[in-house]
């Protein structure tokens, strides 16, 4: 094996280690788990009691909230977190690559995202809910759930506090006006121009698209737009948490 | 002798502040190095460029021939770290912790295992293997952190302040500890503020301060070089009078130290006699009288010129 080839498995290896110390000290815990399950599920029955709407057409808007709320809920706590604890720089001075440290970090929103987000799937297949093209669902849940994943490390990038709150509050900032903006409530089509610009600007926008053509066979973009944008977001947001991150690092030491 | 870590012309600024000021010294294999300083001198700072966690400004830093800034991952792979403040996760038990570590310094899981055996078993913290770190105490979290910095078999031991905080005995056995994982070769770079464990501990030391060294020696050479430090000590029957004291002409300094007094004196003999003849004058019965080669903390006040209280 090529030398780089072998330090990048060998890194991709100790990311993992990162990831597991995620899932056990951040993710497993009862009221991250509870809080992952019913606050999408609350928000949207907030939005749909009292229209007539069918289980089918609720589908996509609620794959949607769960797997965007549970893969960027903790994810950008983390790094204040462990800066206060000053387990970053335990991280830090081990023989991980920075782009590692924050890999273990998107792995474990991802597992946790993917694992939450299969409930109300289970719960839609079991009172009926026909999933009519179970792979491209299967490849946008994944796509979306790295993407947001990636996003929610992203959202801890600046300030490089590390008081947990304010970066919880200020990605709530971002986070809410993305759900609003990206068809959940109201499909793409129905959404008036200037709304319809501002879904395209939301990664959510293409997933809760491709989740729609899932169950009924039809999407506002064609499903290769949809997987090619999403691709994008999760490679903007992969790129963009590693390089800025190790931007602000040293912020966090000082 | 082989060198473990060369520093050249390391510089690192904080906004105006200049933390570390192009400073270079270089700590043999094998030794026990010694990095004094008051508070904000830049012994932190500079234990973090030499482990990576921040990059200088300017200069340059090996760990055992790799460039930390070049080779961060070999030069990181290389060391243990033992930090000023325990970096445990309080979450995870003792085990799970060297564990992780082992993973991140990628120690293969069977070895791993018998190193966190061996390690938890010989700092008295099997029994606690499952407890959280949450409920240990700071000696036992230290020794932690101590078994976590060796579960790589590291080359070198960085140590910030290891006995910072603990109690009597922890102290003790962490610089038995010390000692015995020196006497097994492992270079180890110490700082701390405890003088009488860095003459014990050190045998090479450099005073930082300002962010400049101030000196590097050993630490019998460093006590020896201040001969204008030398001093005897004497106590008398009577209380006296400082003032009076500090008129006797071949002493430079007197200073009250509880039921004892210090003169200070380039000429230790001259001294002698000087402090007898004042007895003598002043009908004073000498209760005790030692010559005083300097210790390394008045090396260090001398070299960091803080004050001497009292």
């Amino acid at each position: 094996m090529l030398p780089s080839l072998s330090i990048f498995w060998e890194q991709l290896e100790r990311s993992f280690a990162i990831c597991k110390k995620d899932i056990r000290i951040y993710y497993s815990k009862g009221p991250v788990v509870v809080f992952g399950l019913i606050f999408p599920l609350f928000l949207f029955l907030a939005f749909t009691i009292g229209r007539n709407v069918t289980a089918k057409e609720l589908f996509p808007g609620l794959l949607g909230m769960a797997v965007f709320f549970t893969a960027t809920s903790v994810g950008p706590a983390i790094l204040p977190w462990e800066t206060r604890s000053k387990t970053l720089e335990r991280l830090v001075c081990s023989p991980v690559s920075t782009w590692a440290i924050f890999f273990g970090d998107i792995f474990a929103s991802f597992i946790f995202g993917m694992l939450i987000s299969l409930v109300p799937l289970v719960v839609a297949l079991v009172i009926g809910v026909e999933i009519t093209n179970l792979l491209v669902l299967g490849i946008s849940m994944i796509l979306a759930t790295f993407c947001f994943a990636s996003l929610s490390v992203l959202l801890s990038v600046y300030p490089p506090t590390d008081i947990p709150a304010t970066v919880m509050m200020l990605s709530s900032l971002i986070k809410f006006p993305l759900v609003f903006i990206s068809g959940v409530f109201v499909p793409v089509e129905q959404l008036p121009e200037w709304a319809k610009i501002a879904a395209s600007l939301s990664p959510l926008t293409y997933f809760t698209d491709l989740a729609g053509y899932a169950v009924n066979g039809v999407s506002y973009y064609s499903v290769p737009v949809d997987l090619a944008v999403l691709a994008a977001f999760t490679l903007v947001f992969l790129i963009g948490s590693v390089k800025l991150h190790e931007r602000f690092l040293p912020q966090r030491f000082s | 002798m082989g060198i473990a870590v060369a520093v050249h012309n390391l510089t690192k600024h904080y906004g105006d502040i200049t933390a570390v000021d192009n400073i270079s010294f270089e700590v043999n294999h094998g030794g026990i190095f010694g990095f004094l300083g008051p508070n904000g001198a830049g012994k932190t700072t500079t234990i973090r460029i030499l482990t990576g966690i921040i990059k200088p400004d300017e200069g340059k830093a090996t760990i055992m021939g790799h460039d930390i800034e070049k080779e961060p991952l070999q030069a990181k792979q290389v060391m243990g770290i033992v930090p000023e403040m325990s970096n445990a996760y309080i979450d995870l038990s003792a085990w799970d912790n060297l564990m992780l570590i082992g993973e991140l310094y990628g120690v293969p899981k069977k070895l791993r295992i018998e190193r966190a055996k061996r390690l938890l078993e010989k700092f008295s913290l099997y029994d606690r293997r499952d407890q959280l770190v949450r409920g240990f105490s700071k000696g036992m979290k230290q020794r932690l952190i101590l078994c976590m910095a060796l579960i790589n078999e590291p080359s070198i031991l960085f140590l910030d302040e290891p006995t910072s905080g603990l109690d009597v005995e922890s102290a003790k056995l962490m610089r038995e500890m010390i000692t015995e994982l020196n006497d097994g070769g492992i270079t180890v770079f110490l700082t701390t503020h405890n003088m009488e464990e860095a003459n014990k501990l050190c045998d090479r030391i450099a005073i930082i301060n300002h962010g400049r060294i101030a000196a590097i020696d050993t630490p019998e050479n460093l006590r020896m070089k201040s001969s204008s430090l030398q001093s005897i000590e004497a106590s008398f029957d009577y209380m006296v009078n400082m003032d009076d004291l500090a008129k006797i002409s071949c002493i430079k300094q007197a200073e009250k130290m509880g039921d004892k007094i210090k003169f200070y004196t380039s000429d230790p003999n001259e001294a002698l006699h000087c402090v007898m003849n004042y007895a003598r004058l002043h009908n004073l019965r000498i209760i005790t009288l030692n010559t005083l080669a300097p210790s390394l903390e008045d090396v260090f006040l001398k070299l960091t010129q803080t004050k001497h209280e009292g």
